[in-house]
Parts: C-alpha cells; structure tokens; sequence
C-alpha cells in the first residue's frame, strides 16, 4: 500500500463526516457546553464535594456531575485532586475520575451519533453505575487512612455565587430549548427547530444581559477552538487506521463479543491516550474494521479515562499502590461491562 | 505582596497570568507573580476548578478568570493592607 492511497483515506474520511453532518451535529453541542460554563452555578454544585456532605450525595453528585463539570479534560484532574486532598475523599474523587470524560454533553452527542444510540447511551450509563462501584471498591481498601483524614477535613474554596438575574425557570427554559434545537436540527425537523430558534431568541431577548450572551458566546467559541482542530486531526488519523490495519488483524484481535477480544479492548484502552472525543471517531474506525460492540464499549469505557500521561500525574496525587489499583479495577470493570453489553443486552 | 496563578496548564490559566501582569502594571503596583502548576500546591489552596488566584495567600476567585475591574480592585485593596 503506497503513501498516496493512505492520506486519500484520511482526506477521505474527513470529507465524508462533514458532508454527513456527523461533525456539524456538535456546534449545538458547543452552543450547550458553552451555556453550561456561563450559567450554571459550579459552586452550587461544588458543595457536595465538601469534607462535610453526605457521603451518599458525594458520590451521587460525583458520578454525573462531569456533564457539567468536565467540559474540558484539563479541568478533571484539578477537581480530582482537590476532591482527594481537601473533600469528600478518595471514593467520590475516584468516581470522578472515571465517569467524567465519558459522560460531557459533547462526549455523549458525539457517540450516540456516530456509534449508535445504544452504545452512546451504554457508555454513559456504564460509566455512572461502575464509577460508583471503583470509587467504593477504592475507599473500601483504603478506610482506615480515609477515616484519619475525615478526623481533620481541610475546606474547599467555593467560587464566588452570583446574584441571581433571572427567575430560574426561564435559565431551565433556555437549556431545554437549546437540547430541543440539537435534537429537532439533528433529525433534520428543520419547521420545528426554526420555531425553537425563535422561541430561543425572544428568551434572550427579554431575559438575558447583553453582557451574559457575549460571554457565552466566548466561551462556545473558546471550546470550539480547543477542541475542534483536534477532533478534525482524530477522524483524520482514524481514516489512515482504516488504510492501515488489515481488516484480519482487527478481526482476529477485537471481533465479537469473547472475553478475549473485551479484555485486550480494555488493557489497550487503559494505556493507549485519547485527546478530547478523538476516541470517537478511533473506535468508529476500529469497528468498521470488525471491532465488535462489546469491546467498542470497554474501550469507549477505559480509553478516556485512563492514558499512560494521565497515570503518572495521577500517580503524582494518590501514589502508585493506589493508582495501580485503580488501573486494575478499570480494567477490569471496563471489561465486566463490555461483557454485559455485548453478550446479554445487544 | 505575593500573586499566585494557579493552573496546571490550560488556555484559561495562561490568560489569567497575563490580565494579572497587565493589571499590575496598569496599576503600577509592585508584586511577585507566581504561577502553580502543581496539583498537590494547588489543592492546598482548597481550589477545585481552575484557574484560580490567591493574593497574598487568600483565594481571590477559582473556576473562572475575572473581569479586569474586578481584578485590579482585588490587588489595589490587597496593596493598601
């Protein structure tokens, strides 16, 4: 195979996913994270993760709190290391860790639109249910020294809460609008979504600041520039995989459902590093070469969550015995779920 | 008086450095600017979202980068203590 054909299927990939709208889907994605860093309150959110809260509602909160959270991945680790050091503890801040990159607005969209809805849907699903039961696994090993550091709980600074400028129902309003548009333009209802674009418009109008709506606006376009040119670079070096690999190979090492096939997913995923969503496209490249959906899931599962450079900043935290236990248990968990999935649910 | 960044390296942490140095020297106020790229310093501090700032050890603000106003009133009062 000569070097030509191999940048034509790249080239080729990228020209197909933006004719297909598969990549244009996200800009009301971008528009949603955007608005969620603008207006939804962190501190409210943040509370939770105190020495003090409830450790039922810590790890709640912990588990699904990365959809507003963890819009950009370089923000998880602060927010894991602060959990760890000065809150609610090695459990929640575990449970973080590992449902974060999986279950960010964009992350979910991106998915279930290019995998398919039952496979987006099982990733964040799986990523909350089994988050919780690593995070409790982890705070069950180490209880003893989780005990020693409720005795005397650092505090967490909280960011500042704005006065209100609206009446929360129409902030509610606002975002279920925004959801409508993505879901109506996505399935190309284009009456029903000009309508909600108008009905969006009034809304801003009447009850939002101009100053509000410059900042969304700056903060869709910051995450726009961050993460766009990555992505377009993900479905670019997806579509040379597809060139490269023999179908055999992928066939031979990752097809079906076996547990083979979902325990190499796994370990191959824990290790190997993702940049921001390009595990999508990756995975969707790997299925087309034979991949099957069981192991499709552990490696959505363990992929972002864990990277040979994540490991060592998070060994850098919590220490290598912890973070070699928690490798295994992703793992392994990541295994377990693709198992399921792929053997009883599909 | 001592000016902490704390950011382990994002787009946002950089910008906040830099508001703060052009806040500075708006102002005309001497200080030591800092930048924490630690996550362990950072977390110290009881910062979860960053970038955050930390005046003389006090958190001045986590999670998102002031307006300049507001910025340059944190560092004028902190100067007049």
């Amino acid at each position: 195979m000569d070097f030509i054909h191999i940048v034509e299927s790249g080239g080729g990939a990228l020209l197909e996913y933006l004719s297909a709208h598969v990549l244009t889907c996200l800009i009301p994605a971008f528009f949603i994270a955007g608005a969620i860093a603008v207006f939804v309150s962190q501190a409210s959110l943040l509370k939770y993760f105190g020495a003090k809260a409830s450790k039922v509602l810590a790890y709640s909160v912990a588990s699904v709190s990365g959809a507003i959270l963890a819009v950009c991945s370089c923000t998880i680790l602060p927010l894991f290391a602060g959990i760890h050091k000065r809150g609610a503890g090695l459990g929640p801040a575990i449970a973080f860790l590992y449902s974060g990159p999986a279950i960010n607005i964009l992350a979910i969209i991106y998915s279930a639109r290019l995998l398919g809805l039952d496979l987006g849907l099982a990733r964040a699903v799986g990523a909350v249910i089994f988050s919780v039961i690593i995070g409790l696994i982890m705070a069950l090993i180490w209880r003893k020294e989780e005990l020693q550091k409720t005795k005397n709980p650092g505090e967490i600074a909280l960011p500042q809460e704005e006065d209100r400028v609206r009446p929360q129902g129409v902030t509610l309003l606002y975002f279920i609008i925004l959801v409508g548009i993505l879901i109506f333009g996505a399935a190309q209802k284009w009456v029903i979504t000009a309508i909600l674009l108008v009905v969006l418009g009034l809304i801003l109008y009447q009850g939002f600041k101009k100053e509000e709506l410059r900042y969304w606006m700056y903060h869709t376009w910051d995450l726009f520039k961050k993460i766009f040119p990555i992505l377009l670079a993900g479905v670019f070096v997806a579509g040379i995989l597809k060139a490269l690999l023999p179908h055999q190979v992928v066939e031979a090492w990752l097809g079906g459902n076996g547990l083979r096939a979902t325990f190499i997913a796994s370990v191959f995923g824990a290790f190997m590093y993702f940049s921001t969503l390009t595990e999508v496209p990756i995975i969707r490249a790997l299925m087309d070469l034979g991949m099957g959906k069981g192991p499709a899931l552990t490696l959505l599962l363990a992929g972002p969550a864990l990277s040979l450079p994540n490991m060592i900043v998070i060994a850098g935290i919590m220490g290598i015995k912890k973070t070699g236990v928690y490798v295994c248990l992703v793992v392994v968990m990541s295994t377990i779920v693709g198992m399921i999935f792929g053997n009883l649910i599909i | 008086m001592k000016i902490e960044v704390l950011g382990p390296g994002c787009p946002n942490c950089d910008k906040l450095e830099r508001d703060v140095f052009n806040a500075l020297a708006e102002l005309d106020i001497p200080a030591e600017v800092v930048k924490v790229k630690d996550l362990n310093k950072i977390s110290s501090y009881g910062v979860l979202m960053t970038p955050g700032l930390v005046i003389n050890g006090k958190v001045y603000s986590s999670g998102k980068i002031p307006v300049m106003e507001t910025l340059k009133k944190w560092i004028e009062e902190e100067s007049k203590k």
